[in-house]
């Protein structure tokens, strides 16, 4: 046992100093230019928790695409049969995701085949006569619904990264959660409440004709006429929207345009009258497109709509060419830019729904910080006085240990990339109560068998070797609770339970191995003649 | 310098009976709690918003209360925390952030109308959809489950190898029983101290489970130990003196945990707090329980095989 001491001792001060490299980065704020080349620079990581932030789960509402599918799918259908004159006499998406058709019983046999050919993405769920005609009851196909749900999820991923790349956060965490959750972490970001506003927006832009051929007012009070809606305005942006007075209108329920055609979208001051406006660059599909709309319909009023509020509702005064439109309302220059923002960013397929937020300020992540740090200090200092208290010398072998402990536990955090968090920090000081049991036990076994009269070297052999089976149990325990935790957890537990299951390795070998290789050494030195316990 | 001298022999199974007595009427004083009051949940697991505020001056529920009362927010609890004079308080609402949506920005102005403009920082907010808090409600229940009957088999395992299958089961299912007390004895006081139970609640209980199991594998294995040394004494007497030489570690090892958590409890701020009470409770419980229910259950099987 006493020989490879010095193999040990080198084996221990390799680990410190690259410990103490690992926590540079951390402690000195300004890293001299010659560190970097092959020296670690990373820090340990605080999380939302600590530097303040917004942590958010969002939601893809992924029916939502498969309706629109299939409303889609619906619309195509349609026209498709009227072309090859056989036309449907009942067509509509129901409620359980399936589109029902109906044509005359006679047109029955074609028309299946015509599905049959045409979308091979549907599947049959049911088709039956009755007196009415044929009925068919169609459905997408499950390997179609499942590929609509991932690329739905992706999309909505892609395009919720590009808005916030262009919001501006640093080193935002945007990845994908089960089924069809997104997370999203956004650390320091300053105005959560915007973040979220230009995150969660559908952003569908569409270009409706207004109807001016029934009254607005008829239509609120006894309902719309057929292919007609009523969507609503803000007459004026007041002071947070809702004092503004809601305004309706009665729009041709067709949609003219999509957003899909833009470019790119920016903002324009505009005159001091009006405020700023946004103006869109169309693609030369949506530039052709546009000039037609406009050509067709001249004199009158196009409402501009984004995600079911209507934003303005220009009289074309004439054919617009060019590929420019351009979005004027009463704005103000943020929701301006932040309509920019998702315009450019593009629609989500689906609306998302945050269903988790965690926001935390910066002050009480700096107070939670301090708090963590007072209380680490004065714990651990509890606990090293009572050591010494209680064990004398092998209290202060202990203790020496544990200063070791902390050391490879933060270098651990910092080199693995860990995130710290407040629980974390707790995990840390709970690790400093915990780490001295190993001692403790090993302790109390030699001061059992020094008892029992054994020499003070047998004695602390034969404690190394006793303590070591219910050490081991008693790290394994809490090392098996740290995995289930892990599993568990979000965020900041997650961080508490790496930080316990760290310290657990930190633990045994520092109270364990280190102290042991002062004991050899005394042994070796042939010193260990009394023993301080 | 020594808490209990060498020697002592308490004859702890001796009141295992009185134990087993008054620890099965607090836990089913806790279980009974439980299901009348019901846990007080936090956002995580009920679902809804919590907002942290903190004002500069000197306000008071009331007032903050009369603020918010202009909004249709529903039901909202307004609670102090932190210490005496720091004006922080939470303000508990129903409904999510996306369901208050634009009221978010009322209840800023609610408040600033009020207070001032600059008076108050929104310190943290915490918003749970029902489903997920529905969700993380039904996890954590399972994986405090889960890792009390890990121990349970880990136990089994590990002393099952060395030990034979059978005496591997009771020290098992021992250590299940003394966890499944030290939860619910913690759960308790939760309930009592009215701490809304949240995640970190869970990572607690959980912590509770890997810690307090520590103290049963000492004391197993040193009755392990001792069965060897000594064959013809009886388990009673085995158990005992197991018990009595390990002790002292038990105390000083809880004592140093004890040390740190009360740091935290008093010094790590009010987020950490009821983490740091569920654990000093927990941690305490474990004690007594490894002394009192673990190893008298080993000690009641062996009974009934005879």
């Amino acid at each position: 046992m006493q020989r490879g001491i010095v193999v040990r001792l080198v084996i221990f001060s390799a680990l410190t100093f690259a410990a103490a490299f690992y926590l540079v980065p951390t402690f000195i704020g300004e890293l001299p230019s010659w560190w970097g080349g092959f020296l670690p620079t990373e820090r340990i990581h605080l999380g939302l928790d600590l530097q303040g932030g917004s942590h958010l789960v969002l939601e893809v509402k992924v029916d939502k695409a498969v309706e629109n599918a299939l409303e889609r799918i619906k619309e195509d259908m349609r026209k498709l049969l009227r072309e090859k004159a056989v036309p449907p006499s009942e067509l509509e998406r129901n409620q359980g995701n399936q589109i029902r058709l109906k044509v005359p019983a006679a047109n029955g046999d074609r028309v299946r085949d015509l599905l049959k050919g045409e979308f091979p993405n549907l599947v049959l769920v049911s088709s039956r006569t009755d007196p009415g005609g044929r009925e068919f009851l169609l459905a997408l196909h499950e390997r179609e619904l499942r590929s609509l749900r991932e690329d739905t999820v992706d999309q909505s991923l892609e395009t919720i990264r590009n808005r916030i790349d262009q919001f501006g956060v640093s080193e935002p965490v945007i990845q994908r959660r089960g089924q069809q959750d997104i997370l999203v972490q956004l650390p320091g970001v300053q105005d959560p409440e915007r973040a979220k506003e230009i995150i969660g927006k559908t952003a569908i832009l569409e270009f409706k004709l207004l109807d001016e051929t029934h009254s607005v007012e008829e239509a609120v009070k006894s309902g719309p006429p057929p292919g007609t809606e009523i969507l609503y305005g803000y007459a004026q942006k007041g002071e947070g929207g809702l004092g503004a007075e809601r305004v309706p209108y009665l729009l041709d329920a067709r949609t003219l345009m999509t957003g899909e055609y833009i470019t790119d979208a920016r903002v324009r001051p505009g005159s001091n009258l009006d405020g700023p406006y946004v103006e869109l660059m169309l693609n030369s599909n949506g530039a052709r497109l546009f000039e037609r709309i406009t050509a067709e319909n001249v004199k009158r009023r196009l409402a501009i709509v984004l995600d079911n509020r209507v934003y303005s509702a220009p009289v074309i005064q004439e054919r617009i060419g060019g590929g420019r439109a351009s979005i004027t309302g009463t704005f103000e220059m943020k929701e301006a830019r932040d309509l920019a923002i998702v315009l450019r960013a593009g629609a989500l397929r689906a609306p998302v729904e945050i269903v988790e937020e965690r926001t935390v300020g910066p002050s009480l992540g700096r107070d939670s910080i301090r708090q963590g740090i007072i209380s680490f200090v004065v714990g651990g200092s509890l606990v090293i006085l009572f050591m010494i208290v209680y064990y004398m010398g092998a209290g202060l072998v202990a203790d020496v240990a544990l200063i070791f402990n902390v050391l490879f536990l933060l270098a651990v955090l910092a080199g693995f990339k860990a995130v710290l968090t407040l629980p974390g920090i707790a995990g840390i000081v709970l690790t400093i109560g915990m780490a001295v049991d190993a001692n403790v036990l090993i302790n109390e076994r030699i001061r059992e068998e020094l008892r029992g009269g054994k020499s003070p070297r047998s004695a602390v052999e034969a404690g190394y070797e006793r303590a070591l089976p219910a050490i081991l149990d008693s790290n394994i325990t809490t090392f098996l609770s740290g995995l289930i935790l892990f599993q568990f957890g979000t965020g900041p537990i997650k961080g508490f339970a790496v930080t316990l299951c760290v310290g657990i390795f930190t633990t045994v070998l520092t109270a364990v191995y280190l102290t042991r290789i002062y004991y050899d050494y005394r042994m070796a030195a042939r010193k260990l003649t009394r023993i301080s316990i | 310098m020594e808490f209990i001298k060498p020697g002592t022999r308490i004859p702890f199974t001796k009141y295992r009976r009185v134990a087993a007595i008054l620890s099965t009427l607090v836990n089913i004083a806790v279980l009974a709690l439980l299901f009348t009051k019901g846990p007080n949940l936090g956002v995580d697991f009920a679902g809804g918003t919590m907002v942290h505020l903190k004002f500069q001056q000197r306000v008071s529920i009331p007032e903050i209360r009369q603020a918010l009362g202009k909004s249709a927010l529903g039901d909202t609890v307004i609670q102090d925390f932190g210490q005496d004079g720091s004006n922080e308080f939470m303000v508990r609402l129903e409904k999510t952030s996306v369901q208050i949506g634009a009221l978010g920005e009322d209840i800023r102005r609610g408040l600033a109308n009020q207070f001032g403009q600059d008076s108050f920082e929104v310190r943290r907010v915490e918003s749970v959809g029902p489903k997920v808090g529905k969700d993380l409600r039904e996890r954590g229940i399972w994986s405090v489950i889960a890792a009390t009957l890990m121990m349970g088999v880990y136990i089994w395992v590990r002393f099952g190898f060395s030990f034979g299958a059978r005496f591997g089961l009771h020290f098992g299912l021992g250590a299940v029983i003394a966890l499944i007390h030290d939860v619910l004895v913690t759960v308790g006081a939760l309930l009592v101290a009215q701490y809304e139970f949240d995640l970190t609640i869970v990572a607690a209980l959980l912590t509770i489970v890997g810690f307090s199991v520590n103290d049963t594998v000492v004391i197993c294995d040193r009755i392990r130990e001792n069965m060897r040394k000594s064959r013809r004494e009886g388990l009673e007497s085995i158990i005992n003196t197991s018990i009595n030489e390990t002790i002292s570690r038990t105390i000083l090892t809880t004592g140093t945990a004890l040390m740190v958590l009360i740091a935290l409890f008093f010094l790590g701020g009010g987020v950490i707090r009821p983490f740091a009470f569920a654990l000093l409770v927990g941690f305490s419980s474990g004690v007594y329980s490894t002394i009192f229910i673990a190893s008298p259950v080993i000690l009641l099987w062996e009974r009934g095989k005879k």
